[in-house]
Formats: structure tokens, C-alpha cells, sequence
């Protein structure tokens, strides 16, 4: 079980042939294989949530998931989501609300974000509080993230994406 | 917000047309961090590279008798295992005291452990692999026999006769001890009409910064250069204790801090296994990188407070504050850390106690001991959740004894706003605080009425909620009197660099650092509106020591005050340099010209003469135009360390409401408002968020967050699920205010604001606790404040 494994998925829309050890987590994997750096590891053990990456349009904390268990998924990470232009108006919210201070959260957070405004139109205060309880920031206190998300939602319920 | 009186007559440099001082702009590179684009140091890769992991000792404290390296060198993808005893030959020891804190002892400390552990995760020895995860399973492989030895503890009876001395050379386990004694404690305290005294008890806890401390060291052997990429808030420091200990020039190392993960103090120390990462690279010559894992985060970055405070007030029955007195003991771990040690905490308690008060009668003592546990150290808000929290607890208990409402004792206490300048009993100078326009404008804020009469009608439905206030003094804008005067190669100054460049944007270098603060943002603001330029036309450069003038970095809530500063007196002279040349090619004078939104203009009716960009391409590719005689220089570099004060004290004032659940013992924080004074603020919700982010740090403090140690020092919750830190569905929304007033010191007028928050919070806490609990004769003076404290307060268990 220690041979190096194939497999194939889809990350940000791009095909990935890759050959991975069977013990190496889908964080170490984006991180060290793909490069793509923006999927950041805070705690390892699935509290933090700054791994927090997209698998099959569900978000799930990348440090629990091993790679060869992303066989054939759909992997969003925070460079594909910025690319696209998703979550250009939740990046827009967060700059004017100055909702990130060293922002190693904030690729975590803005999926989270943009998850439970994909499930909800207009949360409210407790219902973003609530939805981002497992996603860790040490520097805002939040407030500023709550208000990002809660101008988000507003903005998006009078024009519809 | 209450405008305090402006010093500067006339129109000052920041009253400018477009000027940013004062406004609300987002922070420049956002961007960067939002898309995942950041360059963090544990991102980085670098040719040739390689990862240390760290054996670390299980044992609080421990002889080593035996270190076997032969099986780990064996394991795959090793590139080296180097124990403590060859990395001395690298790195020399250090020990962490300064000159100023009298008395300061401590023992040598090695980058890795030689004979003997003295905390439970001190590093002996370094498996150097191609990966992490190879040298992992190498450091498996490392054979290390100890022999245990009594671990030191208890911070109560560290200094018992029957308890082992942890360093025999020291004589014994006090690292530091300070008395101090102002007017006639003895009398006044016979003079009370009520004498309150309580037993403050701060857990020990850590700054849990989202990105653990990460370091990558690459030795250039064909340069004899070391370039050190770290995520650390002070880089030129960083640069000065590697060369000290690595025999190296200064100028051998150079420091770059990109991205940083967070700080918060925790990235203002250097650690043993950085000092060892360092020694690692020169002595395997390529690239090594350390990246804390979360284990070791918490067995390794600093922890902070754990005091115990007895604390005493004397008070009249008409509210009159007396005197104070404490009794303050912290345990601090094995050693003094380095370069900064860890007396500064209990010094800074000794000389906030009672500080916003009038009471001229004050007897300290502060007893700072060794521990076989982690080492403890300088954490936002040094000392001043500690001296808030007793402090503001004693006037509560005060008030309370001679049933008088929290608001008017204060009113009757804390000095006057129209008193100034004048000293505290520590014999701290304030240029100018503004302890009752604070209250006054928190009061407002919070309905403070209101809340009272809804206080009341829940608690006859059971239910208890309770307001606590806490008034706060702050200590920002360091001169050298924090380090330097101890001989610590900390500066206490900071540079700035600015200049036009060929096509009229401007490139600004400056010494303090970012750490997500705002220190880009408010460097682009002030030299933006001084020069006249448009913020989106400046760019910059902080984090390296080729590349910035020197300076200290951004600590102790130093950045804006002084960089700031720095940045304005750059801009001002450069912008003089812009006119000359302009002066000289539009055959004008230098007063009858200005620049507005890069274009220099008449000042008299803002016609335009020329772009900046223009002049810009004159001076740089056809100076052979200039009139004879004319040099320009658009580059100027300005340094500024305040000189009249040792610090800028600023002030402010914090209330909580809450619920308490006394059934559950659950706490439920339902508003937070916060008055804070910072003089002139540059960009408002950057301050605002300083203050949130600060008040959040100080409720986990309050609530949840403690380093839970068994007897034998075994840290029991050293993971993110058993420590507890604020989440989001606990914080509640977090109104600030502000009252402003400048520090004459400087032209910018700004005093630091990234503490305030911290410093205050859990002391508002506390003392809404305890107003929610009055009904039950229930006193908590312990935080963090969990349901078991509460439960227990209530005689529930």
C-alpha cells in the first residue's frame, strides 16, 4: 500500500494524470503536486478550514480527504473559483469591507461563503455566523466577514445571477 | 466623533485636496490573498530545498543520556540528522535578558537541546529529508533514551526551598522580580471607608496563528550569504540575532517576509528551531524549510500571560478610589525567550495597574518564575489584559461593596480629560487621554440606560444577563526606552524611501511590516496625499533588509505612529524636491506651484503646467534640458523614533453584554462596543478592524482559550479541536467608537491602535459576569470564564 498510485480527475477544469503515494492528503497533493498554493493548511486535522476546497460542487476540508479518493471528482480550489469569475462580487465585498486582514483564511472562508449563499439567498446574520462556524480567522473577530457575505447576499438578491 | 482641538494651525500637509487621511480605502493587494495567490513562506520552494522536522522531547524535563541517530540517516530520502551537540558548533547559545530589567536572569539556551529537556516538545534533533514527510518517518527512526527529572510546574511553589531548582546556576527558579511603591499605600488603605481584595487568575494561552511559524534558510556558500525567508514582524532584528549567533556580518543575512499568516507576537520572537533551521542551511549548504506543524505550534510559540494576581483596592463610601495594590506571579517556562525576554509582561503589569485612575497610592510586586513548561512571551497586548482585567475587577468589587453603579465610580475615578500632561503612579507620562469623552461617547453608543431597565425586567423572568465596562490604557508608539535602553538590537526608529519614478509613480520602501494590519494601505495614504498623487500610483516595498531602509517592523502598535511618520516626512521633502525641479523648468517658484492628482498645478487657480510623468521624463532621460546647477533628487529617505515620550499612550473603554445561562453555565456574548483613542486615524475601518480583531482575541482570552498543562507538564490540548478559539456563531457584533486625540509628537498625530482591543475585552467580560451573577452573590475572577468556573461560582458543583 505504499506504491505510488495513478489516478485522474478534473482540478479547476483542467485534466490531472498524476501518481500520488496512497497516504497523501488532496491539501498536500493541490499544494505540492499542482502548486496551487491557495489552498492553505492551518491545522491538519480538519478544524480550521483553510483547506477548505470544492469536490463535486460539495465543500469539504481537503486535509481529510486523501487524494486518491478525489479518483474521477471535479476539484474546485480558490484559483479556479477567482478565474472563473464565481465569486468576483464576494472577493469585491470582502475588499470594501476589509474582511481579511493576513488572508491566509480567506480562501477557506470565501468558499464557505459562497457555499452556503449557493444553498441560501439572504442567510441571515446568525445563519452566516452558524455556516462558517468551522472555518478559523484569528485577525478580523469576523464582523467584517459576516457584513462581506450579508452585502453579498443583498447585492445578489436585487440582481440575480 | 469628538474632535479634539488641531495643534497644527492652518492647513497641514494631510488637509490637502484628495487627501486619503481620515477616509475609508480598501487596502492595496487584496487581491493577492483573496485569489490564493499570497506568497506565504510555507508556499515557497526554492532549487535544492529541503525539509527539517523536529524530534521533540515528550519529557517536561528530562537528561538526554543517549541520542542513536544510525537507524534515522538510513531511512529514505535522509539528507542528514543532526543532534544538538553538532549544531553547536554552527550556532552559539544565547541568553534572554536585558540590561534595563534589573535582576533579569536566565540560562543559556541551545538551538537544540544538548544534556538535557527542559519542556515537553524542546527539540533534540533535526532530521533534515527531501520532504516532510520523509523526514518524518526518518525522525520515527531516532533513538533518544532519557532519564526523567522532577518537573517544575506550579508557579505557586516554584520558589519553595523543597522545589528543584530547574537551572542549578541561577541559585534559583526566580527569573525576575520588580517592587514598586508610590505615596502612602499603608495609610490610605487604613483610611478606607471598605477595603476589596480578590485573586485574579489569567490560563495560560497562545496566539494560534492560522499559519504556523515557518522559516526558510538558504546559505549561499559562493556569496557566504544567508537569505532567511521568514514570516516575522521585525525582519532586521531577525537579521541581527542570525548574524550575532551564526558568526556572520550583518550584512551576510538578508531577511525577506512576504505574506504572513498571522502574528499577533507570536512572529515578533525567534525561536530555537528557527535558530537551528538557520545553523541547518549553512552547515548542510542549500536550502532548508521549517513549518510548525499545529502540534508544535502549541508546544512551541510562545504562550502568554498565566499570572496570578492578588489583587486590593481601597475605597471611600462616597466612591473615592484610594489606592491599589498587587500581588503579581507569573511562571514563564524553562528560559527567558530571546531577544525580547519574558519579564515585559509582568514589568508592563506593574506599570498598568490603576493607570487610568487618579489615586496617587499604589505597592506593587511582580515575581516572574521558571517552569518546565513552554516557554512564555510578549503576545498582543503585553501585560495589559492582565493589569485591565485586575484593575477594572477591583473597582467593580469596589462599587459593589458601597452599592454604587459601575459607571459612577468610574466617573468619579479616572482622571480628568482636561489634566493632562501628566504621570501615573508607575511614574508612566501621558501627553493626553480622554478616559470621560470615551465613557461618555460608550455610554451613548450602548443605550447604557436602556440596557440597565432591560436588564432588570429579564431578571425577574430568570433571565441574567449583565454589562461590564472596562477602561483601558494602552501602550503604543515604543521609543527605545522598550529594548534599546536594555541593549537590545531592536530599533526603535523606523526609514522610509521614497521616489518618482521615470513615468511619475512613486516607489515607497519603508521598514515596518505587514502582517494584514493595513501597513501598505496607510504608507500609500500618507505619502499618496502629502505627494498628490492617486494611491493606486504608489507602490510599497516592505519585508526585506537589501531593500527597505532599517527599522524595527510593526510591534507593540508601532507601525502607523512611527512608520507612519517616517513615510509622512519623506513624502513632505520629496514632494519640496518635485517643486524645485518643476520651479526650474516652468520658470516659476516653488510656492506658486503644487500637485494635485499627479499633475503639478498653479496653486492659486489649479491650472495645470505640467504632468508629473513629464517632468519625470526631463529629469530622468533629458536632464541636459534642466537649467545649470539643478541636481534633482527624487528619492528622500526619512526616519522618525519618538523622543518626549517613551510611549504614546492612548486610551479607551469597553462594554460587554451577556447572558449567562446558570443552569448550563453557558455564556452567550450578545453586543461589544468599544470607545478607543488612537489620535489621528488614518483609515478608519482599519483602525475599526484592529479593534475588532483585537476585542476577539481578548473574548477568547475571556471565554475560552487556555494551554491546559497536567502536573507532570504534560500540555493536554495541544490541538485545535481542545483548544477552543473564538468561532464565529460565538462573536457577537462589535460596535466602535472613537475620540480623537493627536500625539503632539509627531505631525501625523496617530498613536497606535492594534492592541486597544485585546487589552480591554476580557475585563469587560468579567465584569458583566459578574454583574449577571450579582443576584446570586457569585464572584468569578478566573478566565477563561468556562461553564465549569461558572457552575462552580454558583455552587452548582
Amino acid at each position: 500500500m505504499t506504491a505510488p498510485i495513478s489516478i485522474l480527475l478534473q482540478v479547476n477544469g483542467e485534466r490531472v494524470d498524476a501518481h500520488v503515494l496512497p497516504r497523501i492528503n488532496l491539501a498536500d497533493f493541490l499544494r505540492e503536486h499542482l502548486h496551487l498554493t491557495g489552498t492553505h493548511v492551518g491545522c491538519e486535522h480538519g478544524v480550521c478550514g483553510a483547506c477548505t476546497v470544492r469536490v463535486n460542487g460539495e465543500i469539504v476540508r481537503a486535509c481529510l480527504m486523501l487524494a486518491v479518493q478525489a479518483q474521477g471528482a471535479s476539484v474546485q480550489t480558490i484559483e479556479g473559483l477567482s478565474d472563473s469569475g464565481e465569486i468576483a462580487d464576494l472577493q469585491e465585498a470582502f475588499r470594501n469591507r476589509n474582511a481579511l486582514q493576513c488572508g491566509y483564511c480567506t480562501p477557506g472562508m470565501l468558499m464557505a461563503a459562497q457555499d452556503l449563499l449557493k444553498q441560501q439567498l439572504a442567510p441571515s446574520r446568525d445563519e452566516i455566523r452558524g455556516h462558517l462556524s468551522g472555518n478559523y480567522c484569528r485577525c478580523t473577530g469576523y464582523h467584517a466577514i459576516i457584513d462581506a457575505i450579508e452585502a453579498t447576499a443583498s447585492a445578489r438578491q436585487r440582481s440575480p445571477q | 466623533m469628538i474632535e479634539a482641538p488641531a495643534k497644527h494651525e492652518g492647513l497641514s500637509v494631510l488637509d490637502r485636496p484628495n487627501s486619503y487621511i481620515g477616509k475609508t480605502v480598501p487596502r492595496p493587494n487584496l487581491d493577492r490573498l483573496m485569489q490564493g495567490r499570497g506568497a506565504y513562506v510555507s508556499d515557497m520552494e526554492l532549487p535544492r530545498m529541503a525539509h527539517v522536522v523536529f524530534l521533540r522531547s515528550p519529557h517536561a524535563h528530562a537528561r538526554i543520556v543517549n541520542v542513536d541517530i544510525e537507524a534515522a540517516r538510513q531511512m529514505p530520502g535522509v539528507v542528514a540528522v543532526v543532534t544538538g551537540k553538532e549544531l553547536a558548533d554552527v550556532i552559539t547559545p544565547w541568553v534572554g535578558v536585558l540590561s534595563h530589567l534589573k535582576g533579569l536572569k536566565s540560562a543559556p539556551q541551545h538551538a537544540i537541546a544538548i544534556d538535557r529537556v527542559c519542556w515537553q516538545g524542546e527539540a533534540v534533533a533535526a532530521v533534515v529529508a527531501t520532504s516532510r514527510a520523509l523526514a518524518e518517518d526518518a525522525a520515527e527512526q531516532v533513538l533518544v533514551s532519557y532519564e526523567e527529572l522532577d518537573a517544575v510546574t506550579d508557579m505557586r511553589t516554584a520558589l519553595d526551598p523543597e522545589t528543584p531548582v530547574i537551572h542549578a546556576s541561577l541559585g534559583d527558579n526566580l527569573a525576575f522580580e520588580r517592587v514598586h511603591n508610590a505615596g502612602e499605600v499603608d495609610q490610605a488603605f487604613a483610611a478606607s471607608d471598605e477595603v476589596v481584595e480578590a485573586d485574579f487568575v489569567f490560563g495560560r494561552h497562545t496566539g494560534v496563528t492560522l499559519e504556523p511559524r515557518s522559516v526558510v534558510a538558504d546559505w549561499n556558500a559562493a556569496e557566504a550569504r544567508l537569505t532567511i525567508y521568514q514570516g516575522t514582524q521585525a525582519p532586521h532584528m531577525v537579521q541581527n540575532i542570525a548574524a550575532l549567533h551564526l558568526g556572520l556580518e550583518e550584512q551576510q543575512v538578508r531577511v525577506v517576509c512576504k505574506d504572513v499568516g498571522g502574528s499577533f507576537g507570536i512572529k515578533v520572537h525567534i525561536y530555537a528551531d528557527e535558530m537551528a533551521t538557520y545553523a541547518l542551511s549553512k552547515l548542510l549548504r542549500r536550502p532548508i524549510k521549517f513549518v510548525a506543524d499545529r502540534v508544535e505550534s502549541f508546544n512551541t510559540d510562545i504562550h502568554a500571560r498565566d499570572h496570578r494576581c492578588k489583587g486590593k483596592i481601597g475605597v471611600k463610601h462616597d466612591g473615592t478610589i484610594i489606592a491599589f495594590e498587587i500581588d503579581d506571579l507569573t511562571g514563564i517556562g524553562p528560559y527567558s525567550m530571546y531577544p525580547r525576554t519574558s519579564a515585559i509582561e509582568a514589568n508592563q503589569v506593574v506599570n498598568l495597574v490603576g493607570g487610568t485612575y487618579v489615586t496617587r497610592n499604589y505597592r506593587a510586586r511582580a515575581r516572574v518564575v521558571f517552569q518546565n513548561k513552554n516557554v512564555m512571551c510578549q503576545y498582543r497586548a503585553v501585560g495589559h489584559p492582565i493589569a485591565c482585567s485586575v484593575t477594572e475587577g477591583l473597582v467593580d468589587l469596589a462599587a459593589m461593596r458601597i452599592g454604587m453603579d459601575p459607571v459612577d465610580i468610574r466617573r468619579r475615578n479616572l482622571i480628568a480629560d482636561d489634566a493632562y500632561p501628566c504621570s501615573s503612579p508607575a511614574g508612566l507620562k501621558f501627553e493626553r487621554l480622554s478616559h470621560h469623552a470615551s465613557l461618555a461617547k460608550l455610554l451613548q453608543m450602548m443605550d447604557y440606560g436602556r440596557l440597565r431597565a432591560e436588564q432588570a425586567e429579564l431578571r425577574k423572568k430568570g433571565v441574567y444577563r449583565g454589562i461590564g465596562i472596562a477602561s483601558f490604557i494602552e501602550v503604543t508608539n515604543p521609543s527605545s526606552a522598550f529594548y534599546g535602553v536594555g541593549g537590545a538590537k531592536i530599533s526603535s526608529q523606523d526609514g522610509v524611501a521614497v521616489r518618482l519614478d521615470a513615468q511619475g509613480s512613486v516607489i515607497c520602501q519603508t521598514s515596518i511590516t505587514e502582517q494584514g494590519q493595513g501597513s501598505e494601505s496607510l504608507t500609500a495614504q500618507i505619502v499618496g496625499s502629502v505627494l498628490g498623487v492617486s494611491m493606486d500610483r504608489v507602490r510599497v516595498i516592505l519585508g526585506d533588509t537589501d531593500n527597505t531602509p532599517y527599522g524595527g517592523g510593526t510591534w507593540a502598535s508601532r507601525g502607523a505612529g512611527i512608520g507612519g511618520e517616517a513615510a509622512l516626512q519623506a513624502a513632505k521633502v520629496l514632494r519640496k524636491n518635485i517643486l524645485d525641479v518643476a520651479a526650474a523648468i516652468l520658470q516659476s517658484t516653488p510656492a506658486e506651484l503644487d500637485i494635485v492628482e499627479s499633475r503639478i498645478v498653479n496653486a492659486n487657480d489649479g491650472a495645470l503646467r505640467i504632468e508629473l510623468k513629464e517632468l519625470s521624463r526631463i529629469v530622468y532621460f533629458r536632464p541636459d534640458t534642466l537649467p545649470p546647477g539643478i541636481q534633482p533628487e527624487l528619492m528622500v529617505t526619512r526616519h522618525f523614533v519618538p523622543r518626549e515620550y517613551p510611549f504614546a499612550f492612548t486610551n479607551g473603554v469597553q462594554a460587554s453584554w451577556l447572558e449567562v445561562d446558570v443552569d448550563t453555565g453557558f455564556i452567550k456574548l450578545l453586543r461589544h462596543w468599544v470607545v478607543e483613542d488612537c489620535g489621528t486615524i488614518i483609515n478608519p475601518q482599519l483602525v475599526d478592524e484592529q479593534i475588532r480583531g483585537g476585542v476577539v482575541q481578548g473574548l477568547g482570552a475571556a471565554l475560552f482559550e487556555k494551554c491546559i498543562y497536567d502536573e507532570r507538564g504534560q500540555l493536554t490540548n495541544a490541538n485545535m479541536a481542545d483548544y477552543l478559539v473564538p468561532m464565529s456563531g460565538e462573536m457577537p457584533d462589535i460596535d466602535v467608537g472613537h475620540v480623537v486625540s493627536p500625539t503632539a509628537e509627531s505631525e501625523l498625530g496617530a498613536k497606535g491602535a492594534g492592541e486597544a482591543g485585546t487589552a480591554g475585552a476580557a475585563a469587560a467580560v468579567a465584569n458583566a459576569v459578574n454583574d449577571a451573577l450579582k443576584p446570586f452573590g457569585a464572584v468569578i475572577t478566573e478566565i477563561p470564564i468556562t461553564p465549569q468556573i461558572v457552575l462552580a461560582a454558583l455552587g452548582q458543583i
